[in-house]
């Protein structure tokens, strides 16, 4: 039998032999450096989140009415009459929160071993264009099942557009297609979220696993494992991605898909926070629910608009800081001025920086799910401002600083010596 | 370069005296005309999400009829998908719309976001009559009415107004925003007009009233 498969292959492989040299480009003879740890688990994740999401969808799109009169009710139609839709629909709702949860561990992996530095800067851009591209994907996505969650979220991003100097009233007209959000944009932003996001995902994707496999991975040391290489011509701190990692991702996926389970048949509305309980009311113009706040994984930026007072009766600094705050990310391999690409050679500025970063991009994120009221109200002192609001707005500071002085923390760092060689 | 076969010449890129920049120049010249034309493939797509000639006539004005409206109480009707509101508000809440004024960071609704005959101290045609589009100017959320009995939550100081639930601006009763809110200007007015004492017109106006 297996010399029957052989022979089916090298018939294949002589008429075909791209299949054979891309395969072993990619995987069996693609080097990769060998002391790869648990942070590298979340590329892999994130290609298995967007299988998930891509095979789940379409099939939610066999139920599904993308009109504003039936959306609501078709939502729940597959929820309670489609044999199997509950599954189907909160696979790909908890597989949009899933999907953030890895990327944004990826990204931290980025953070912690300088993993945009040069000459993997095209890797990142690709990486943040994916990220932004996710969350116009997440946005859209979120207005399908009409509930008064998926109409108001969409009618406060729209309208960011709107408070643009000059073009922006227009602009907003352009993108919903009517005056207020409607039947017509919803239809428009089912097209997007179905058609043509996912292309651009997935072209994006492409572009990120080809840039880095042309230089190479980085590794938790930031060593450049090409420059030592064997007599063979392999670097002698590298290994094949195939078995290797094939079978560390293989069990990383195990752990996740587990993980995944677990929340998909005992919590699949995470109390609120993957699928909020106001999204289960039909969408209502005229009625907007006592507390909106988008889904987790949008609350860093929301704080940082609510936190920025309006200027020149003007809304558009808070939604140009917010721009700013995701943008500033295509900067990162230039800010950073440092000598060494991992936090383990790296000194105390560059640590406190980043662990004070990650402590700031927390608590936007707290804050923001949260009403402005919930700490209550400060002193006279301040005005009576509420106390979120304040903390809200040195949070927003913060997380500016550590982009902002980052050409001046790290090329000031006391670094270590970086070794020549991985170390395990 | 690794995409082409070994077999296929290539041309010798290390002498750039040996460069033909008629032919580059000629590539040029085909790829902005290309991109022109990429531009130009693009227009009818993207005007295709203007609003459609349906969208554009389901914006036409419509009645309210005020004449079961009490003392206090708050109407709302809907006009091109939005919430408007109309109000009958009392002698008490007249006062307190003239007690807001320090509070208020347009009192004098110099922002226009009104017709010219609602460009007064109560923002309205009649004073009692309110008519308001209820969206908040931050963001597009509907802001709630909070009588003025809603101190336990608004402060003991509250005068009644709305509440954006969103990001907690603060209206007055005659839609005027509070110093320190999000929301950088006052609630729209829509154009108006009485049709009968007991009828408005929402989104329509005779010119000069």
């Amino acid at each position: 039998m297996a010399s029957r498969l052989m022979a089916l292959w090298d018939w294949f492989d002589a008429r075909m032999p791209s299949v054979g040299e891309e395969f072993r480009k990619h995987m069996s003879e693609y080097y990769a450096p060998k002391n790869f740890n648990f942070w590298y688990f979340f590329g892999a994740l994130s290609i298995l989140v967007l299988v998930i999401q891509i095979v789940s969808g379409i099939f939610l799109t066999m139920n599904y009415k993308p009109d504003a009169a039936l959306a609501f009710g078709s939502v729940e139609y597959i929820m309670r009459d489609v044999p199997g839709g509950w599954l189907i629909r909160y696979i790909h709702s908890t597989g949009a929160s899933a999907f953030f949860v890895v990327v944004y561990l990826h990204m931290f992996r980025g953070l912690l071993y300088g993993s945009y530095k040069a000459p993997r800067e095209l890797i990142w851009i690709f990486g943040v264009l994916i990220y932004l591209t996710l969350m116009g994907e997440a946005f859209m996505g979120y207005l399908l099942p009409w509930g008064q969650m998926s109409y108001w979220g969409a009618q406060v991003i729209v309208n960011l557009f709107s408070t643009i100097p000059l073009i922006g009233p227009d602009l907003a007209i352009w993108i919903r297609g009517d005056y207020v959000v409607g039947d017509a944009t919803l239809n428009r932003f089912f097209a997007l979220h179905v058609v043509a996001l996912p292309l651009v995902l997935l072209g994006l994707v492409a572009a990120h696993i080809l840039a880095l496999h042309d230089v190479g991975s980085n590794n938790p040391d930031g060593v450049e494992i090409k420059k030592v290489k064997g007599p063979d011509g392999h670097p002698l701190d590298g290994i094949p991605f195939h078995p290797y990692y094939t079978v560390k991702d293989l069990a990383g996926a195990v752990l996740f898909m587990a993980v995944f389970c677990v929340i998909l048949f005992f919590v699949p509305e995470m109390g609120g926070y993957f699928l909020e309980y106001n999204n289960f009311i039909p969408a209502d113009p005229l009625k907007t629910p006592a507390h909106i706040a988008p889904v987790w994984y949008f609350t860093p930026y929301y704080s940082v608009l609510r936190a920025v007072p309006p200027l020149f009766n003007s809304q558009f600094p808070g939604v140009l800081a917010m721009g700013i705050a995701t943008l500033i990310l295509f900067f990162l391999p230039w800010l950073d001025r440092g000598t060494v690409k991992s936090i383990r050679y790296r000194g105390g500025l560059y640590k406190s920086a980043l662990a004070i970063f990650v402590f700031t991009f927390l608590m936007l994120g707290y804050l923001g799910t949260e009403p402005v009221t919930v700490w209550g109200q400060a002193g006279a002192w301040l005005g009576n401002a509420d106390r979120a609001t304040v903390a809200a707005r040195i949070f927003t500071v913060l997380y500016f600083a550590f982009f902002f002085l980052m050409p001046w923390y790290t090329a000031r760092d006391k670094t270590r010596p970086v070794p020549e060689r991985v170390t395990m | 370069m690794r995409f082409l076969p070994h077999s296929v010449p290539r041309p010798d890129m290390s002498d750039k005296k040996n460069i033909d920049n008629t032919r580059r120049n000629l590539i040029v010249a085909t790829a902005a005309a290309s991109g022109a034309a990429g531009v130009g493939v693009a227009i009818p797509f993207a005007w295709s999400w203007w609003p459609s000639e349906r969208a554009k006539a389901a914006g036409a004005p419509v009645e309210a009829d005020i004449s079961g409206l009490a003392p206090g109480e708050l109407q709302v009707v809907e006009w091109r998908g939005k919430p408007v509101w109309v109000m009958r508000r009392t002698k008490e809440m007249l006062e307190a719309v003239r007690k807001s004024d320090d509070r208020v960071s347009d009192p004098k609704s110099e922002v226009p976001l009104q017709p010219e005959y609602a460009k007064n101290e109560y923002r309205s045609i009649k004073p009692e009559i309110l008519v308001l589009v209820g969206i908040c100017s931050h963001l597009g959320c509907s802001p709630q009415s909070k009588p003025i009995d809603a101190k336990a939550e608004m402060g003991a100081d509250w005068l009644g107004g709305f509440l954006c639930p969103c990001h907690g601006s603060k209206f007055d009763l005659a839609g005027r925003v509070y110093k320190g809110a999000p929301a950088p200007v006052n609630l729209d007015v829509p154009p108006y007009t009485y049709l009968s004492d007991s009828t408005i017109l929402i989104g329509e106006d005779k010119k000069g009233a």
